[in-house]
């Protein structure tokens, strides 16, 4: 088998895998693991941007957000349909990441983060100002029965999980496909040495653009599922710390890895899970965890499996 | 035919004049040496040739268009290959993807085409069997044949060679110069070099910059016997 069809392989087998799990699994499990995949979406459009192009962005819950919002806003206040809600949260994300990124080209390196950090702050700010559609913190909840989607009620565990699969497997046949072409490989280059790849010929402020945009929608896909398949919409999703998670998520899974982000969002998931279960302080617990994983594995799960034995993980 | 041509070409960076209203023509074809002392301004000259340090007067003209306001990918993409000073490869990326990224786009994203021409331009500068290497695990004569191939890889009408030969071994060096050689009359060349050895084997013409201002043009020959050159550079260096 050659790497290409070996990496095909690999990643529809775990999909497959997670279809078939669904049937196995206890209910609690199947309910977390379907949030588990939803969030992988996010840590997923983040991993674009961060892990293959190099761009530390510190505000990454902007894009979720607006993905959440564009959706729930439009089912709540237009009394839109849950599907055409959904696309006006991508369209929220879309243009959200096309403006920041605009902006954001002027930037580099410290800058870039610190200009993500404060448009996700402003857009965290703009929820609360506008509590009077969005009830700010406290948030709101999508009635069940707009939940639906050709027919298919959304709330419903099993179609839940579903929806939440198909998201994933979409994601990760979209990175699969970008890490392979030369639009990835360019993104990869750009990390790796910007200035060698524009003197090569490449146009690094567009091919950063259409990353952020790439990252951005992907995020906001993530944030709109995740209220149409969990209900609710509140100001927390669009805080500084869903700004940090996914840069969590994406370093111990594996920063330039397809399979980082769900092993990342996986792990970190069912170790609060798990800690939480044993003592109060599980925070402590998790922290050392985490501490530990970044002095022995500081390429993340996937990236140091990738390092020892199978060099050919995209 | 001329192929690049500056005129009046400066940069000043604060009260300093790196490059001083430099009036430049480079024929088609040929391979020219750019000589001068350690601060001459010489990287300064070629960068602001391929777009990589903005000018701060005067224009430069590419294949008679006057390129001066066009960014660096585009005069790439227009023809220019450019080899940095200080060696920039992929490090962490195979040898073979470092040549690839140089011309998968002028095969269109023919996976079969750029692998093809990737092998030729590793065998041109003879590290074919390092291609499944890591780059940053080549020595270091190896990571700069390397950045030749990503160059040559592109069939550039002109390429820009800024110091390719430091740092290398005396047989390195023979190799190059035949390579360079070979190279004449495929491409037009511009060569920044400070072994004087490998300028009088390869170059047709030789430009000596002193001080951001062009001292001396000419054959090689006329270079060796000019006064001023060897008092500001031959003489010393
Ligand atoms: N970015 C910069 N900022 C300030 N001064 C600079 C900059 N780049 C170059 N210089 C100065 O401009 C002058 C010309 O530098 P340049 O690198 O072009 O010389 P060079 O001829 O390539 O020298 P060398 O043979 O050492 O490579 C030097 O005095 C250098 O210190
Ligand atoms: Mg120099």
């Amino acid at each position: 088998m050659t790497d290409l069809q070996k990496s095909w392989v690999l990643h529809l087998g775990i999909i497959a895998l997670l279809f078939v799990l669904q049937f196995i699994l206890p209910a609690y499990h199947h309910g977390s693991l379907a949030r588990v995949m939803v969030l992988t979406c996010y840590a997923m459009g983040y991993n674009i941007l961060f892990g293959y192009t190099g761009l530390l962005s510190l505000g990454h819950a902007l894009f979720f957000a607006a993905g959440m919002y564009g959706l729930s806003l439009s089912i709540a206040h237009l009394d839109w349909n849950a599907g055409p809600a959904l696309l006006a949260g991508l369209a929220a994300g879309f243009a959200m990441a096309l403006v920041i990124g605009m902006l954001l080209l002027r930037t580099a390196g410290v800058a870039f983060m610190i200009v993500t950090l404060m448009f996700a702050q402003a857009g965290y700010l703009t929820v609360l100002y506008f509590g009077e559609w969005t009830r700010g913190d406290e948030g709101f909840v999508i009635q069940q029965d707009l939940r639906r989607i050709a027919g298919y009620d959304l709330s419903d565990p099993t179609n839940r999980y579903f929806a939440a699969l198909l998201l994933m497997a979409a994601c990760i046949i979209i990175t699969l496909r970008v890490v392979q072409t030369g639009f990835g490989r360019v993104l990869v280059a750009i990390r790796e040495n910007e200035e060698r790849t524009r003197m090569l010929g490449y146009d690094i402020q567009r091919h950063k653009l259409a990353a952020i945009l790439l990252s951005g929608t992907m995020s906001a896909a993530a944030g709109a599922a995740y209220g149409l398949l969990f209900g609710y919409a509140g100001a927390t999703f669009a805080s500084v710390q869903y700004s940090i998670f996914p840069l969590l998520w994406v370093l111990l899974g594996g920063a330039g890895t397809v399979l980082g982000p769900f092993i990342g969002t996986l792990f970190m998931f069912y170790l609060i899970d798990l800690s939480s279960e044993l003592t109060t302080a599980y925070m402590l617990i998790a922290g050392l965890v985490l501490v530990a994983l970044t002095l022995f594995a500081p390429q993340g799960l996937v990236g140091e499996l990738r390092r020892r034995t199978m060099r050919w993980l995209p | 035919m001329t192929l690049l041509s500056t005129r009046q070409l400066s940069r000043h960076f604060g009260g300093l004049k790196a490059v001083e209203t430099v009036d430049f023509d480079l024929p088609a074809g040929q391979v020219r040496a750019l000589i001068g002392p350690n601060g001459a301004g010489k990287t300064t000259f070629v960068g602001m040739l391929s777009g990589r340090i903005p000018a701060s007067n005067g224009r430069v003209f590419f294949d008679g268009r006057d390129i001066t306001a066009e960014p660096a990918h585009r005069r790439i993409r227009a023809g220019m290959a450019y080899t940095f000073q200080i060696t920039s490869v992929y490090g962490r990326l195979p040898v073979t993807e470092n040549v690839a990224l140089a011309v998968r786009w002028r095969a269109g994203g023919d996976e079969a085409q750029t692998s093809r021409r990737v092998m030729e331009a590793l065998d041109r500068v003879g590290i074919a069997d390092r291609a499944d290497q890591l780059a940053g695990d080549l020595s270091y004569g190896h990571q700069r044949l390397l950045e030749i191939a990503m160059g040559l890889s592109q069939e550039p009408r002109l390429l820009i060679l800024d110091e390719p030969t430091q740092g290398l071994a005396d047989s390195e060096i023979a190799d190059f110069i035949a390579l360079i050689r070979g190279l004449a009359g495929e491409m037009t060349i511009l060569l920044i070099e400070h072994n004087i050895n490998v300028v009088m084997q390869t170059a047709d013409a030789i430009t000596v910059l002193n001080s951001g201002q062009v001292l001396a043009e000419g054959t090689p020959d006329e270079i060796r016997a000019n006064a001023a050159v060897q008092a500001a550079y031959l003489g010393t260096g």
